[in-house]
């Protein structure tokens, strides 16, 4: 993965870049992509950071008001405009993070403070929703490895938990019980440390809107979405696995990994296929890993993918 | 003007025109893309709402006609359930189009794998026979008992369409639930109001469903 320092290019500059590109070139993977990378002039550096170069055709960004305005955050209400419409209430700043538990570094952080002296880059990526459908994001945010080597570790630190935060005045969706609050999810360690699993502070070149997480969130490109968890005000190190919230819910469509995976279906519906937002045909052919097979899937070596789903 | 040439030139066009607002706001919508990121998830829901809600009208009729007395109302009886068919063919075109594209293999897979798709797909098969015998016609070739008998499925069409909503959403079941009581209570005032009638003598026709052109 390429790490490309901040800039200060706007993002509709990306997309119209992007035209002139013959993208096909980059299909082959990162085979291809690492050879013309090392070459460096034929990859623009803004591909770099789509994961390795598997950029598949039609992955144009999907528009700032469409990722702005749909998506779930049931803190804010259950449909899917609710986050948009409700998110104000949120206040972002100031944004106190505890840290907690398998580390020799616990404590209750300011988000500034913790944000100082960390190199802010742009990764786009794709989302895939479970419900089926996607968008492609470009995000602005730094590796989760790089706030959670700060923290110190220790070797009893196996997975990592992270929490929502749960204040019915700042978000007024948790009056109602859809979910047990606050909301939890959490990864194993080399999941965490992997340098695609991103915490997003913003988006489209901005600071992140409430509705999509402020003031910073998850986003692990590889897994479903509901796994990128939003305005995180708990970091928890442990030795077992925790229970996300979905799992919680219903541990029968919604596992640990959650990664994606068109062979292994939701059981009351087909993941083989997705919509990519706003078009209208489910004709988006999912790809394993959400297409970043080549970076993550040593990290499941030997795992049964359909038995951790 | 008499009640049943009112019912005719000014009730039946009105509630016509009504009854395909929803359509036309949904088509304009999608049109003018003001459906927001996923226009045919929205326009699956609302098509899905509203044939839950045409279905609730229906249903509503022969209660309200029992406790208000208010004949006239069974005369938008059809044209409710019609309603609540077309919206149902509406819903249904959606997912063969843009979710599956005809991929009838798909479709077969999500019919028999997936409850809450084999409760929807199964309720609007049953309304398929009672679109087609809601004219006058099939009622007198059936016989108006024999058509009440088939045109109970209703009951079962519209408890299907409930599940298929309470089986779908991921969390939030406050909505289905309001259908499902909605029903529920129409069902249970057919049960309950015949039994507080019964000791006078019960006119004919009163019966849970009579035929549409009884009272017309």
């Amino acid at each position: 993965m390429l790490i490309k320092r901040p800039d200060d290019i706007k993002s509709s500059e990306i997309t119209s870049k992007r035209d002139y590109l013959d993208r096909r070139t980059f299909i082959g993977g990162a085979a291809i992509f690492g050879a013309a990378a090392a070459a460096g002039t034929m990859v623009p550096w803004w591909l770099r950071r789509t994961g390795g170069g598997r950029v598949v055709q039609d992955d144009e960004l999907t528009s700032y008001e469409h990722v702005t305005t749909y998506n779930n955050f049931y803190e804010f209400g259950t449909g899917k405009d609710d986050p948009a419409k409700n998110a104000h209430t949120l206040r972002p700043r100031p944004w106190a993070v505890a840290v907690e538990g398998e580390i020799n570094k616990p404590g209750t952080y300011d988000l500034d403070d913790l944000l100082r002296g960390i190199t802010i880059e742009d990764r786009i990526y794709r989302l895939r929703c479970v419900e089926a459908w996607s968008m492609v994001i470009p995000w602005r945010g730094f590796p989760l490895k790089t706030l959670i080597d700060r923290f110190e570790p220790t070797s009893k630190a196996k997975f990592v938990e992270f929490h929502t935060l749960h204040d019915v005045e700042q978000m007024p969706g948790q009056r109602r019980a859809v979910l047990p609050w606050p909301y939890v999810e959490g990864l194993r360690m080399d999941e965490a440390m992997h340098p695609l699993a991103i915490f997003a502070t913003g988006l489209y070149g901005e600071d992140l809107p409430n509705q999509n997480g402020a003031p910073f969130r998850l986003v692990v490109p590889w897994k479903y979405g509901f796994k990128s968890i939003k305005s995180i005000v708990r970091i928890r190190f442990r030795e077992t696995q925790p229970r996300n919230t979905w799992e919680i819910m219903n541990s029968d469509e919604y596992g640990f990994y959650a990664n994606v995976n068109p062979d292994v279906d939701h059981p009351r519906w087909s993941q083989a296929r997705e919509r990519r937002l706003p078009g209208f045909r489910k004709n988006h052919e999912t790809q394993l890993f959400n297409g970043y097979a080549d970076e993550v899937g040593q990290l499941y070596a030997g795992m049964d993918l359909r038995r951790n789903f | 003007m008499s009640l049943s040439q009112w019912v005719r030139r000014v009730g039946k066009p009105v509630a016509f025109a009504v009854s395909l607002i929803p359509f036309v706001m949904l088509a304009s919508s999608l049109y003018l893309g003001r459906l927001g990121a996923n226009p045919i998830e929205e326009v699956t829901h609302r098509t899905g709402d509203w044939t839950l809600i045409f279905l609730l009208i229906t249903l509503a009729i022969t209660p309200i006609r029992k406790l208000t007395g208010v004949g006239v109302v069974v005369q938008f009886r059809r044209m409710a359930g019609l309603f609540a068919f077309f919206y149902a063919v509406v819903h249904f075109s959606i997912y063969l189009v843009f979710d599956h594209f005809f991929a009838l293999a798909a479709i077969v897979e999500d019919v028999t794998q997936r409850p809450y798709v084999t409760v929807g797909f199964t309720s609007l098969v049953l309304l398929i026979p009672l679109a087609i015998t809601s004219t006058k016609g099939w009622v007198k070739r059936l016989g108006g008992r024999r058509w009440t008998r088939l045109h109970q499925l209703i009951y079962v069409a519209a408890a299907g369409g409930v599940m298929h909503y309470l089986w779908l959403v991921k969390a939030d079941t406050r909505r289905p639930v309001v259908f499902g009581l909605i029903l529920v209570a129409l069902l249970g005032l057919r049960l309950w109001r015949p039994r507080q009638r019964r000791r006078p003598k019960e006119a004919p026709g009163t019966g849970p469903a009579a035929p549409l052109t009884r009272s017309g």
